[in-house]
């Protein structure tokens, strides 16, 4: 299944709800665009959807990499919520789990940008 | 593009008819996928006058995917480590580190034009459904 995204804002954060694959080829490049579309409008908060996400290659890894730094670099912060099993397992996996600020429950994330 | 989802498809058939549970299935899938996408992308560098060769076997006891480019050729020696503080944040490197990751066993072979990759992974009985 694709990649689906979904934007939405809470509290000044924008959500952006992923749904789907994060692979090559299959959400990879829609995901890249949804950040630089969000960092070239301004938002300082992004927070990742992860929970309808239950498959990431390398390329969708990288991406997500590629997404936290861009957003870095621009002085946003973009944060993970709610990884289901598979994604966490392979950001723990190759590390990345301690790169990003990751969430079980929005409220908690959202809360976090204040 | 194609290609891959093909292979990835034919694997996660195969190791689901091994009797891998759901998480040895989703594991032997993304390292064979992952080989598949090197193939293309490093291996063949997206030329489509270059193939992708993969073959699948289960012999009862392990399950053996192969899969070659005819690309300029890869030394898997000097992949930098994708967990290396300072390769942390790049973008790519972590495919190979990923197969490595979820197989028993990896080769490397260079085959002049190309590479071929040799996946295995052994079934142990803990592993099958009763």
């Amino acid at each position: 299944m694709a990649l689906t995204i979904a934007s939405r804002e809470v509290d000044g954060v924008t959500v952006l709800d992923l749904s789907g694959r994060i692979t090559l080829g299959e959400g990879s490049v829609q995901l890249r665009e949804a950040i630089r579309d969000l960092i070239g409008k301004g938002s300082k908060s992004i927070l990742l959807n992860l929970g309808n996400v239950n498959y990431i290659d390398s390329s969708g890894l990288g991406e997500l990499v590629g997404a936290y730094t861009t957003a870095k670099n621009q002085g946003a912060a973009l944060k993970l919520l709610s990884l289901t099993k598979k994604v966490k397992d392979v950001l723990q996996l190759t590390k990345l789990y301690t790169v990003f600020d990751i969430y079980d429950d929005e409220a908690s994330a959202i809360a976090s940008y204040k | 593009m194609e290609s891959v989802s093909e292979i990835e498809a034919a694997a996660e058939k195969l190791a689901g008819e091994a009797g891998l549970d759901e998480e040895e299935c989703f594991r032997v899938t993304m390292a064979v996928r992952e080989a598949a996408v090197n193939a293309v992308l490093h291996g063949n560098d997206y030329d489509p006058a270059k193939l992708v060769t993969a073959s699948l076997e289960y012999d009862g006891k392990s399950l053996i995917f192969v899969i070659a480019d005819q690309g300029k050729g890869l030394d898997p020696d000097k992949i930098p480590d994708p967990l290396a503080e300072e390769n942390l944040l790049r973008g790519t490197g972590r495919g190979i580190f990923l197969i490595r990751s979820f197989m028993d066993e990896v080769h490397f072979k260079n085959i002049e034009p190309g590479t071929e990759l040799t996946l295995v992974k052994h079934l142990v009985p803990a592993a099958k459904k009763k």
